[in-house]
């Protein structure tokens, strides 16, 4: 059990593991792993409650059905096995604000959350107008050698890199 | 195979198994944190490229496999270079901001970090029916379509083993980390 207690593996060796993966929910489901369209369907469903006509009616929600699928329960295993994975090896603490964000900005929540919120915002409306994230992209559709998916995936980290260097250069 | 992807319940905790190794190796990999995210976003540490790297040679090299024989199938997002550039670079900027991307924040929440929970997570689902609002309108005044790499993949293209092409491809990827790794990143 040491390998599982472990805090950390080797980059290379948990890239190749879930490149492994990735075939492995090819062969098995016929699907590549992909994790920001689920946001979708869950803010579907819960705006469902409310204007159940107006999503029905949408033409976005219409293309991608507000449903628990497949994505969306591999989006909560993913949840489930990184607090194994965190458990197993101490690895696992409440935290409201990470350290490189403490030690740069405030160690105060709120200021913490209301930059999260808004970053989760642009985030989420930049995954579904280049249609996925970094897994969708940025593994799955670079390994499948997709043009748009390299280009999202360089744009990924342009805008992110840029953005980074600037917010702790304030 | 295929009456077993047409099975809706297996299918849903097949997802379920898959995630849950997914989030064990991406909290193995520090992937499902702010400070690793950041440190790369920063350039101080490759941590997040290396494993995307890896994954993405040992995906490319086992679809070169398997593809030809007719064991998979291909799954090429639509799209097109204009969403992708708009989309990724917007995409970019919240990634920084907010220290997670959606796979991740999910593994984040599974590691207790709470601004992920309450902030990054409810964050993403606002954006994406934002999204969901501004849909048509985005799509009648063609700030959003599709052009002829929509659904496209390379490998579909190509003529005979993918392996001469990938082979090399996975080299050069290979070289870049090797590369980093000297320079002590």
């Amino acid at each position: 059990m040491g390998i599982f207690t472990a805090t950390a593996w080797s980059p290379y060796v948990v890239g190749g593991l879930i490149g492994l993966l990735n075939i492995a929910a090819l062969l098995i489901s016929n699907k590549p792993l992909s994790a920001s369209t689920t946001y979708l369907k869950v803010s579907g469903m819960i705006r469902k409650i409310f204007q159940r006509e107006k999503v029905q009616q949408n033409e976005y929600y219409g293309q991608k059905t507000p449903e628990v699928d497949w994505g969306v329960m591999m989006v909560f295993g993913i949840i489930l096995g990184s607090f194994l994975s965190a458990s197993l090896s101490g690895d696992f603490q409440l935290t409201l604000v990470p350290e490189m964000w403490a030690a740069n900005f405030s160690d105060a929540f709120l200021p913490r959350f209301i930059t999260a919120l808004f970053g989760g915002i642009i985030l989420g409306i930049g995954a579904r107008w280049a249609g996925g994230c970094t897994s969708g992209h940025g593994i799955s559709g670079a390994s499948q050698l997709s043009i748009i998916s390299w280009v999202a995936a360089i744009a990924f980290f342009i805008g992110g890199i840029i953005t980074a260097l600037i917010k702790y250069s304030i | 195979m295929e009456r077993q992807y047409e099975n809706k319940k297996l299918q849903l905790w097949l997802g379920l198994l898959i995630g849950i190794v997914f989030g064990f190796l991406l909290q193995k990999g520090g992937a499902t944190k702010y400070d690793v995210i950041l440190a790369q976003l920063r350039l101080m540490d490759f941590t997040v490229l290396k494993i995307m790297l890896s994954a993405v040679i040992v995906t490319m090299l086992g679809i070169s496999f398997l593809y030809p024989k007719g064991k998979i199938q291909l799954h090429p997002k639509p799209g097109s270079i204009k969403n992708s550039v708009v989309g990724g670079l917007l995409f970019g900027v919240g990634f920084a901001i907010l220290g997670y991307c959606p796979g991740t924040i999910a593994g984040a929440v599974g590691n207790g970090y709470l601004d992920g929970l309450l902030g990054g997570m409810i964050g993403i689902i606002l954006g994406s029916g934002i999204f969901a609002s501004m849909y048509s309108t985005l799509k009648k005044r063609n700030f959003i379509e599709d052009d002829h790499f929509s659904e496209v993949s390379l490998f579909q293209k190509m003529k005979g083993t993918p392996f001469k092409y990938t082979i090399p491809f996975a080299l050069v990827l290979t070289g870049f980390m090797v590369m980093l790794e000297w320079a002590g990143l």
